[in-house]
């Protein structure tokens, strides 16, 4: 039978499109405002007690909530509120209520039902441009940090030239440093002795007159590897701070060589947000005071870790070097196979470092880890109102306190460590404290909530008007056909919505556009398919041969046509950032969608109408007047 | 239906495409483009007043604040004004100016966006951009090679990079700002002029099999008003939905969709025209197209 889909292709059809609309249900249930109430450490669980205190607070301010629930094992809690405009105030009441312990995050809760949750099915999440929040783009500073491991290898270099007695001298110039002596004896010890020490330098010799010279240029390798290193070591620290911002959900992620972009929803307070995110912890080395030494010299400080707990230690006012000495921390093992920790400090921290310690040999040293705080208090303005005010403070808790075996240089070592685990947290503390690579912001977007919503408002109403205008056009042009490309248009549309909800994609406000040229150009193949159909009956074919022939003849069009624009949609993804790649996708998406929906959709309701039955005349439009004429000569 | 005989008209349209190349080409030299944020960098701010706001006085405001070259104009309304810092403020200062504002006036104000680019960040997406626009180019003429043959490629090329340039014309003409979504666009339109071209080159590959005994002319007037119909009705939705974009969108899109409602006029055009120009210049012939032996067996049923 010509023009007859059998019954499991229907059926499959139909499956697809039912689980197209499934998938794409949830993205029509709008999601309530939300808190959420985590604690500011990991430590701190979320019971109902505390629950109870944030709900109290919230009927004494008069707000109304509902849904609240514990979520993660006590991790966080959400409350659902009634009202959006009043989530400010109710994330104020909750947090001055709970203090400073704990973080109350601006939330959308999803209202998707259970039935839809079941079966995987969640909405899409939007961008920045249509939730609000701020965009950030970080830049680690290649240059200072390259700068940093040359002075390394100055300082080592020169330390190890001295204790061989090779003698000559050594200064930086760029990406190299510059050796010189008087004698080829002394450089080619020199080689042999850099070459040992530091492998990954590419060394090159050159003469002139009475001095040989020695370059020992940083390869783009070890440069790479720096900068890979900063950057990984900016990402952690980022994370870490991310969380004390009450974000619920946060990205922060690397892109490209030395960049790392951080998005925030929901928080519009940028200066803070980049306060928090741009601080630098701090490291302080002092040595611990003596039993008898006057309180006036002396502070008493805290362990940082759980579990030295409440044990404190007395240390020295005096500063023998921060944070900005150190240059580099690693954790590691010693000869006899102990967990260590090596230290590198630039040249300057070195020679401190070895002033302070030659007097004090057997003395204990304590590493002092320096974190930028907020405390928040409560004031009354002059308009009466009461103001919430976050004010930093400095908390300064002990990393670890070892004894000064020997008198120590620019590169030494902490030993006596329990196990490798707690090595690398002190390496890893110690890197965090240490200007490893400075950051800066070379980007920042930030969308006020009122034209995110803004945003979704015009983004949909132009969708509408769209869809509107192509279904009008088509049902007039094409008539049955039409009617049956403006089905498979919609079911395009719900197929597109539903794979970029499987796909996690984000939807922005270019992604609408996407969207909505989507839907012109969509109907772009279903055009195809009846210029050809109505071509063939000009032709003098007869119906049903007219639409079989005109499907196969243009499949090969439409693909040739929509493989290129898919080419150019891929393109655009590679290289579009944000936005910009949410328009890729849905484009990209929209065209796959819109291949299959017209050539096998509107094939099968242009079937089930027309196939394996007598049909004298198609309503196809434009040549119903040339049908009828051919078929009046016929008869 | 009787063929239109499009090609006879082909000097006037290299003339008109001639001409408007050309004026593109002056225009982008002498005036280039109103780069938006995203190429130059520099901050931004958008802000919305409970009431109509004044411009002149926040002009004041902030020449007495020190921000020089400040440009404040308003968006969309009379209560939202858009203030331009140019590159070298801090990151910061977007936020502070917000604050100043603030002060300086009883009306509320609400923060709409902030928006700040680093100068490095402006030169790379410059670069970028016209990297992925030949890469889109190369890639495009690549696959049309294969698929069809070279002279077709030659055809798609000329087409993309006419739309392209006389796109980027009406930009540099118009002072339109150009900004990262009309970039975004300007790829779409070499997407769907593209889409438009290779449906013509179809048609023309397919009558210059079938139709024997003609000239290369008369097979591609045939062809191009065989799918004249399909041409403008594609373009006609394609318009209609980028209307209503350009309509009802709001200030953050309408550039994208005025650059893709260029674009794709001048698209329609080209398809037709400018590839099929070439393609004739070219001295198309059924040569060009002849199916190879391996695929005669399943292509001789479709012969008629």
């Amino acid at each position: 039978m010509i023009n007859h889909y059998p019954l499991w292709k229907n059926l499959l059809i139909l499956i697809v499109v039912a689980g197209g609309f499934f998938y794409a249900a949830p993205n029509l249930y709008a999601p309530d405002p939300a808190l959420q109430i985590a604690g500011a450490s990991s430590s701190q669980k979320i019971d109902t007690p505390i629950l109870g205190r944030a709900e109290q607070a919230l009927t004494d301010a008069g707000i109304s909530f509902f849904g609240e629930v514990i979520q993660e094992q006590g991790k966080s809690a959400l409350l659902r509120l009634t009202d959006r405009d009043q989530q400010l105030r109710a994330q104020a009441v909750v947090a001055r209520e709970l203090g400073d312990g704990f973080i109350v995050a601006l939330n959308l809760a999803p209202t998707t039902p259970d039935w839809l949750l079941q079966g995987g099915a969640t909405p899409m999440k939007l961008g920045l441009d249509l939730s609000g929040g701020v965009h950030f783009k970080l830049e680690v500073d290649v240059a200072a940090a390259t700068d940093r491991r040359l002075e390394q290898y100055e300082v080592g270099i020169k330390k190890r030239l001295r204790e061989e007695r090779v003698r000559g001298r050594i200064n930086l110039d760029g990406q190299r440093a510059v050796m010189q002596f008087r004698a080829e004896a002394d450089r080619e010890a020199a080689r042999k002795l850099v070459a040992e020490l530091y492998p990954e330098l590419f060394l090159d010799r050159v003469d002139e007159g009475e001095t040989w010279f020695l370059y020992a240029t940083v390869t783009e390798q070890t440069i790479t590897e720096l900068v890979d290193y900063a950057v990984t070591q900016n990402l952690t620290t980022i994370r870490n701070r991310v969380n004390e911002l009450g974000v619920s959900e946060p990205l922060v992620q690397r892109q490209g060589r030395n960049r790392i972009v951080v998005e925030l929803p929901g928080i519009q307070d940028t200066a803070e947000a980049k306060r928090i995110l741009g601080k630098v912890a701090n490291l302080e080395f002092r040595l611990v005071a003596e039993a008898n030494a006057p309180i006036s010299e002396r502070q008493r400080f805290e362990y940082r870790s759980a579990g030295r707990e409440g044990m404190t230690e007395w240390l020295e006012r005096d500063v023998i070097i921060s944070g900005e000495s150190v240059s580099n921390a690693q954790a590691g093992f010693d000869q006899n196979s102990q967990p260590n920790v090596s230290i590198s400090l630039d040249g300057e921290g070195g020679m401190l470092m070895s002033r302070a310690t030659r007097a004090n040999v057997k003395r204990r040293m304590g590493v002092l880890f320096i974190e930028r705080k907020y405390r928040t208090r409560y004031e009354v303005a002059e308009s009466g109102e009461e103001v919430a005010k976050r004010i930093p403070y400095d908390e300064k808790k002990l990393l670890t306190a070892p004894v000064i075996q020997s008198a120590l240089g620019a590169q030494f070592q902490i030993t006596g460590l329990d196990n490798p685990g707690e090595a690398s947290e002190l390496a890893l503390m110690l890197r965090a404290g240490a200007l490893a690579a400075p950051i800066t912001f070379v980007e920042e977007r930030t969308v006020g909530p009122s034209l995110g919503a803004e945003n979704i408002r015009l983004g949909t109403k132009s969708v509408q008007v769209g869809l509107a205008l192509v279904v009008v056009f088509m049902m007039f042009y094409y008539r049955v056909f039409g009617v049956a490309a403006v089905l498979a248009l919609t079911g395009n549309l719900v197929l597109l919505v539903a794979v970029m909800s499987l796909l996690g994609a984000t939807l922005t406000l270019p992604g609408i556009a996407g969207i909505v040229l989507t839907v012109g150009m969509a109907v772009d193949a279903n055009v195809l398919i009846f210029a050809r159909i109505r071509e063939e009956i000009r032709g003098g074919a007869p119906p049903q041969t007219a639409i079989g022939q005109g499907f196969d003849r243009a499949v090969v069009t439409i693909l040739d046509a929509n493989i290129t624009t898919l080419i150019v949609a891929i393109i655009l993804y590679a290289i579009g950032t944000g936005p910009i790649k949410g328009f890729a996708v849905t484009l990209s998406v929209g065209i796959i969608t819109s291949m299959l929906s017209s050539i096998i959709g509107t094939r099968a309701l242009v079937n089930l109408f027309y196939g394996g039955r007598r049909v004298r005349a198609l309503s196809i439009g434009g040549v119903g007047r040339a049908q009828a004429a051919a078929q009046g000569a016929e008869e | 239906m009787n063929p239109i005989p499009f090609m006879k008209w082909r000097w006037v349209a290299i003339s008109l495409s001639g001409l408007a190349i050309a004026t593109a080409v002056a225009s982008l030299s002498l005036q280039q483009l109103n780069w938006g944020l995203d190429f130059t960098g520099g901050t931004l701010i958008e802000v919305s007043y409970s009431d109509s706001a004044d411009l002149g006085s926040i002009r004041s405001v902030l020449a007495e604040e020190g921000y020089e070259g400040a440009v404040v104009v308003s968006f969309g309304t009379d209560r939202d004004v858009l203030v331009r810092l140019p590159d070298g403020y801090s990151d910061e200062q977007g936020a502070l100016m917000v604050d100043k504002l603030r002060s300086s006036t009883d009306m509320a104000i609400e923060l709409r966006r902030i928006e700040f680019v680093g100068p490095q960040v402006g030169d790379e997406l410059r670069d970028d951009g016209g990297i992925a626009m030949l890469t889109a180019l190369g890639l495009v003429m690549l696959y049309v090679a294969f698929r069809f043959q070279i002279k077709f490629a030659l055809g798609a090329v000329f087409a993309l990079a006419h739309d392209v340039i006389v796109t980027l014309g009406f930009f540099s003409l118009t002072g339109l700002e150009f900004d990262l979504t009309v970039l975004a666009a300007l790829l779409a339109v070499v997407g769907y002029s593209l889409n438009d071209t290779i449906v013509v080159a179809d048609r023309i590959r397919e009558n210059l099999r079938k139709i024997r005994r003609a000239q290369a002319i008369d097979v591609i007037n045939i062809s191009l008003t065989e799918t004249l119909g399909r041409t403008l009705v594609t373009s006609l939705t394609t318009l209609l939905v980028l209307a209503a974009l350009a309509l009802f969108g709001g200030e953050m899109i309408f550039g994208f969709a005025v650059a893709l409602l260029v674009g794709v006029t001048v698209g329609t055009y080209s398809s037709m025209y400018v590839a099929s120009t070439t393609l004739l210049q070219l001295g198309v012939s059924k040569e060009d197209v002849m199916v190879p032996e391996r695929e005669g067996a399943d292509q001789e049923g479709m012969l008629p």
